[in-house]
């Protein structure tokens, strides 16, 4: 279904993108000044105020449909432990007040930096002896929408830990790093570029502030991963398999420079 | 059908104008796209959806294929009396989905 849909800018005014971009020097090693804090946009500064308002209010906010799914997961009993989320976490409303906000987090057992549905995908293996749920699922949405929900209107505060430095680290570099047949980096487009138009579409700065997001592109409702997924095929490189430790060093660093910007989950996209 | 999301004052004066927001989920399959086999995808919008208050239709549409995916309908309608609005949305497959809010006149 998705290969139905073409995102409107491929190929448009790419030619005139690389352009632009091209004549920076030493593709490895350059540096582009990153966002200054005092700068720093949500990408919903960027819609219409048609997009705004579909965001503003929840009984028109069709992402809304995926979070009430997302409710009726929370309270379902299943798994071979037979217990709901409900059963250890009780009220969703405190129990994962501002939990979104500070993922992608350390998880001990595994020694790596888990992103929030792979941390929901431990609760369902671990701790309901259930099958996790497939990535850009339904109900992984769904689930990943209620759970955001509750962080919204909260800032972005990624955690203060010593062991996901490393990773963090490797997510700015990827983030720099020109990559595909149009030879761009995620900085070249959204540090350098931001404001400007790529075809009909405005280039945002690129903060994961809404996501899960319902994107009308879409027609649905995406992950950040689907979001990433898009912008590496836009410059015609390999995405990185879901749920790989690349991309979630990249929703690192993301969270990182976002730090203090608000969660609005779920948002609207164009 | 899918999940709705209905939004109706569950108060109101008689002679109050109120608004009601009503959205569905559906895919509204044009019928234009195809499959990358080349197979083409059969149309399954939503063509039809009503509201009545109270049994008597205040508000009615047709649907055609450049209507979205998850619809969302927003309208108007003056508060009478006390009961239940009914909603009714049909698609190609003839499947309907029912919902129904209750109004309180105060
Ligand atoms: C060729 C320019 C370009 C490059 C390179 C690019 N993007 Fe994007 N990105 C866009 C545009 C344009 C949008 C807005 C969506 C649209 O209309 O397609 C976007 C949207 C996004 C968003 C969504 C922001 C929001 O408000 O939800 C994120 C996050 C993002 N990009 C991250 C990245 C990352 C990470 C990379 C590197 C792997 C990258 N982008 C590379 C152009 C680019
Ligand atoms: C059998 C009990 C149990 C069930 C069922 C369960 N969890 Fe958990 N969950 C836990 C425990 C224990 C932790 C770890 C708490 C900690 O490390 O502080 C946890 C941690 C989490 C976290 C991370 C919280 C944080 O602060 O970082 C999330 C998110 C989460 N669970 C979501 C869910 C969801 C969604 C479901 C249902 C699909 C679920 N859990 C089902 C016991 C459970």
């Amino acid at each position: 279904m998705e290969a139905a849909v073409r995102p409107a800018w491929i190929g448009l005014a790419l030619a005139v993108l690389v352009a632009a971009v091209a004549v920076q020097p030493s593709p490895a090693q350059e540096t582009v000044r990153p966002i200054a804090p005092q700068d720093r946009l949500s990408g919903s500064a960027f819609m219409s105020a048609e997009a705004r308002a579909l965001q503003a209010d929840d009984a028109s906010n069709p992402a809304m449909l995926w979070v009430k799914d997302g409710e009726d997961i929370w309270a379902r009993k299943t798994g071979v432990a037979e217990r709901s989320c409900a059963d250890c976490h009780g009220e969703a409303g405190a129990s994962m007040k501002g939990v979104a906000a500070r993922y992608p987090a350390f998880d001990p057992a595994s020694q790596k930096p888990v992103t929030l549905d792979q941390r929901i995908n431990i609760c369902r293996t671990i701790n309901q002896k259930a099958e996790p749920f497939a990535p850009e699922s339904q109900p992984a949405l769904a689930i990943a929408s209620y759970v955001g929900l509750q962080s919204r209107g909260m800032p972005i505060t990624p955690p203060d830990d010593k062991r996901l430095k490393p990773f963090l680290e490797a997510g700015r570099s990827l983030f720099g790093l020109r990559q595909g047949q149009l030879n761009l980096s995620c900085a070249n487009c959204h540090d350098a570029l931001w404001g400007g138009k790529l075809g009909g579409s405005p280039i945002p700065q690129a903060h994961p502030t809404g996501y899960p997001i319902y994107r009308l592109e879409w027609q649905g409702i995406g992950s950040l991963q689907r979001r990433l997924r898009n912008c590496m095929t836009g410059v015609r490189a390999e995405p990185f398999a879901p749920n790989s430790i690349e991309f979630t060093e990249i929703e690192l660093y993301l969270a990182e420079r976002a730090k203090g910007m608000t969660v609005e989950t779920p948002a609207i996209r164009p | 059908m899918g999940r709705a999301l209905i939004n109706v004052p569950a108060t109101a004066k008689a002679g109050d104008i109120i608004e009601i927001k009503a959205l569905v989920a559906h895919v509204m399959e044009t019928g234009y796209r195809h499959e990358v086999d080349g197979k083409p995808i059969p149309r399954d919008i939503i063509n039809h959806f009503t509201c009545a208050y109270n049994g008597v239709v205040v508000f009615e549409a047709d649907f055609y294929p450049a209507i979205a995916a998850n619809p969302f309908l927003s309208f108007t309608t003056i508060a009478t009396e006390t009961g239940v609005l009914t909603f009714i949305w049909t698609d190609d497959k003839a499947e309907k989905q029912v919902e129904t809010a209750r109004i309180t006149i105060t």
